[in-house]
């Protein structure tokens, strides 16, 4: 056996027994649960590691195959299926909840799935889980490719990819149990965080290791938005996630910093998780993806450059905007709008970038729905850039913070933008790492485009006119000087828009859910890329590996 | 030097970071350490940050379990902490928040969104038998919440065996508990929750603090009774008949 599968055994070995005296005696049932599931983890991870070594070549993979980088995909066909996973069931959740607010009888007075404990879970499934997984599938098919050098490691590419997975399932099962930070997007408590850095920092470190194994003299634009995703969430979830649990066998911890200070780090964390997560990730994609599919060159090399560093560096000043007219002092106030209204330009070099690639190839978009859907996103990109610097003035945020206006938002970015460019993405991924000769349908791709695309609009037009009035509703005055409507007068003038934002919810669940037919299609029944170079010597139905 | 060939060379000494993912990431880190370091370092030694104000004090042994409880059910996403200065908000909610008043909650709970109203001065607004009755139903007592019913809360007792360990760990962060504090949480928990009146220990400890005795037998201290105490306490510390706000101008 090579060193690092002994390695690998111990580790895990000694966690499983460290997990059986945790579990043995937890203070909390939940707690005792995520221990249970630490030490099948463990275990499971040990008997895996058993099977390979006896099933895999005694000499490690070749680096090339006559002169060709030998890519190691089986990581990407993982992380995509589980992106199409967790993306509908994200997007089921968040129908829930938004037919929860329409409708409370659905909470059904029970605690796991009373609006507090689901909301964290949508939010957690959609943007790590889905977004996680893709952002994970496409950046180690991106580094492979553009580096022309095999993916670094041997067991840690399928550790970042199972341990990621194991780290969502155990985050939100924690939700459903009660056991949470309740900070926004940082809600995994302080076990499951140790669970998150150990596998970002050997994320950071392969995706670093194959850079470095790179036969191109430079390293791609696509690259530095990963790099810079990578690094700065790793900061940001050390900075925001600082606390000291209650003991090892409780789930409970206390954040360090607590009040203003509290807020102004997460928020630092919380802005910046759109920031790197949601954006510079996602950015990446757009400069592999959209290049590729339109089969032209990036628009602007230097604006590329430019865009990168001005993005990154005005983006952590922005947080504070989540906290105007608080008890945060005026002048972080005051830097937060100004840098948010300062990051309008970066977003927009990225979006006229992305956009100016199809510079000659504009008549694909008639033809090709897959470029459809990437260069949509990037203009939802450009539409809620210029939205978000808007509602961070403090006028209009003394209107929209606190209302539906900013869930509004949110979604603008993240169906439109990341969702839009995630489907994309997929769409371009699966037939490439499953080595398919195309999609099983464009026809569905083009239905999923459009059901989404409505979806979208209903759901974020409801959340304009909802916060806009319940804003306006809650400062309303009538002649005599007195406040005209009490606080549950706004929430009923709301139900029809939170009807209709279901709907347009459930559409965009619809498209996904295409998306994954068209998807599964793809890898079980259309022909193989290989079958068509050389026809007649593979069988049609050849197993995916 | 003519502005086109610094241009032209700016871009060219951009290649050494496209060739060396070290100084890349170095670069990155250097970029993005700016905005955090200038916007929340100050926060820690810039005595403005904080208003000085009497009043406010750690949470009893009884309203810290109810605080858990509100972080549990994640509250904050429907119900935001922090009252604005605007006179909408001032006239609906009362005295806008200080930082002064949530110096104490590891998290805050300032919230982002108002699915409900804000409950930042919710204590003493309405009966604990008001808040009861709406934690089991909301709707029994308004109408047209969009509230889920907690009524779990009411059905499930509670052990202080281990709040002492919580406030020792809070201790660590800062907050002042003493020695006294934790060696008594025990007893000050059930003093404040089986007895009508507060005793002069717990008073001593917590000024302020409101006892109540929950259905008579304090074996029976239910979530619902410590997630009240921890309501009725909120926004009750700072008593702004006293308070100057000039005194705290930022």
């Amino acid at each position: 056996m090579r060193t690092s599968e002994i390695g690998l055994i111990i580790v895990f070995a000694a966690l499983a027994l460290f997990s059986l005296l945790v579990a043995s005696k937890a203070y909390d049932p939940g707690y005792g649960f995520h221990a249970w599931l630490f030490v099948a983890a463990s275990v499971a991870a040990i008997f895996a590691i058993f099977n390979r070594y006896h099933s895999r070549p005694a000499e490690p993979p070749p680096q090339t195959i006559d002169g060709k980088p030998n890519y190691n995909f089986s990581q990407v066909r993982f992380l995509s299926l589980a992106a199409v996973f967790w993306g509908i069931a994200g997007f089921t959740v968040g129908l829930y909840i938004a037919l929860e607010l329409a409708f409370p009888a659905l909470n059904f007075d029970l605690p796991w799935i009373s609006f507090g404990r689901l909301r964290p879970l949508h939010t957690s499934a959609v943007i790590f889980a889905f977004g996680g997984n893709v952002l994970l599938a496409t950046s180690f098919y991106i580094v492979q490719r553009t580096c022309r050098a095999r993916l670094a490691g041997d067991l840690a590419p399928w550790f970042i990819a199972l341990g990621y997975n194991f780290f969502i399932v155990i985050a939100g099962t924690g939700y459903l149990l009660g056991i949470t930070h309740s900070k926004e997007y940082a809600e995994p408590e302080w076990y499951a965080d140790i669970l998150l850095v150990c596998v970002w920092v050997t994320y950071l470190l392969v995706f670093l290791a194959t850079i470095w194994k790179r036969a191109e003299p430079h390293i791609y634009v696509a690259n530095w938005f990963f790099l810079a995703f990578i690094v700065t969430i790793a900061v940001l979830v050390l900075g925001n996630n600082a606390s000291i649990p209650v003991s090892i066998y409780s789930p409970k911890s206390y954040i360090l910093w607590s009040g203003v200070q509290d807020a102004m780090i997460q928020w630092w964390y919380g802005h910046n998780a759109v920031g790197f997560f949601l954006t510079a990730g996602f950015l990446a994609i757009m400069y592999y993806f959209i290049p590729k599919r339109a089969d032209r060159p990036i628009y602007s090399y230097r604006l590329s450059i430019v865009h990168f560093w001005a993005l990154i560096f005005l983006y952590i000043w922005a947080g504070p905007h989540h906290l105007h007219y608080t008890a945060l002092p005026d002048w972080a106030q005051t830097l937060g709008m100004t840098f948010s209204v300062i990051l309008w330009m970066p977003s927009w070099g990225g979006m006229i970038n992305g956009l100016m690639t199809l510079s000659g190839a504009w008549d694909k978009l008639r033809t090709d729905p897959v470029l459809r859907m990437l260069v949509v996103s990037v203009a939802f990109y450009g539409m809620s850039t210029f939205e978000g610097p808007l509602m961070s003035v403090k006028e209009v945020n003394a209107l929209s913070h606190y209302t539906d206006w900013g869930i509004g938002h949110v979604h603008s970015g993240s169906l439109g933008w990341v969702g839009f460019v995630s489907f994309g993405a997929l769409y371009c991924l699966v037939p490439w790492v499953f080595n398919r000769k195309q999609l099983y349908s464009l026809k569905l791709v083009n239905w999923h485009f459009w059901i989404a695309t409505i979806g979208i609009v209903f759901y974020i037009s409801a959340m304009w006119v909802a916060g806009i009035m319940q804003g306006l509703m809650w400062r309303a005055y009538t002649s005599l000087g007195f406040l005209e409507y009490s606080f549950v007068e706004t929430t009923q003038a709301l139900h029809p828009m939170y009807i209709i934002r279901a709907l347009g919810g459930g559409l965009f669940l619809v498209g996904a859910c295409i998306m994954a037919y068209n998807l599964v299609m793809t890898i079980i029944a259309a022909p193989s890329a290989d079958e068509i170079a050389s026809p007649g010597s593979a069988p049609a139905f050849a197993p995916a590996e | 030097m003519t502005s086109a060939s610094s241009g032209r060379s700016l871009w060219v000494r951009h290649q050494t970071l496209e060739k060396n993912s070290i100084l890349l990431l170095i670069g990155i880190l250097i970029a993005i350490s700016f905005g955090g370091l200038v916007e929340v370092l100050p926060l820690f030694y810039l005595k403005s940050t904080i208003e000085k104000v009497d009043g406010v004090r750690p949470y009893s042994p009884l309203e810290l379990t109810g605080f858990n409880i509100y972080v549990r059910e994640g509250c904050y996403l429907c119900h935001s902490q922090m009252i604005r200065p605007l006179r909408d908000e001032v006239e609906r909610y009362g005295h806008y928040s200080l930082a002064a008043e949530s110096m104490y909650d590891h998290p805050f709970q300032w919230g982002s969104k108002r699915n409900g109203p804000d409950l930042a001065r919710v204590g003493g607004k309405y009966s604990d038998d008001w808040h009861r009755d709406h934690l089991r139903n909301p709707r029994a007592v308004v109408p047209a919440s969009i509230m889920p019913g907690y009524p779990w809360l009411e059905k499930t007792p509670l052990d202080p065996t281990h709040v002492a360990e919580h406030m020792s760990t809070l201790a660590l962060t800062g907050v002042p508990y003493t020695k006294e504090m934790i060696d008594n949480a025990v007893a000050d928990f059930w003093a404040q929750g089986g007895s009508d009146e507060a005793s002069p220990d717990l008073l001593k400890r917590y000024p302020k603090a409101i006892a109540r005795d929950a259905g008579g037998d304090k074996q029976q201290l239910t979530e619902a009774d410590a997630l009240i105490a921890y309501l009725q306490r909120l926004g009750t510390q700072v008593d702004f008949k006293l308070y100057d706000d000039k005194a705290n101008i930022r």
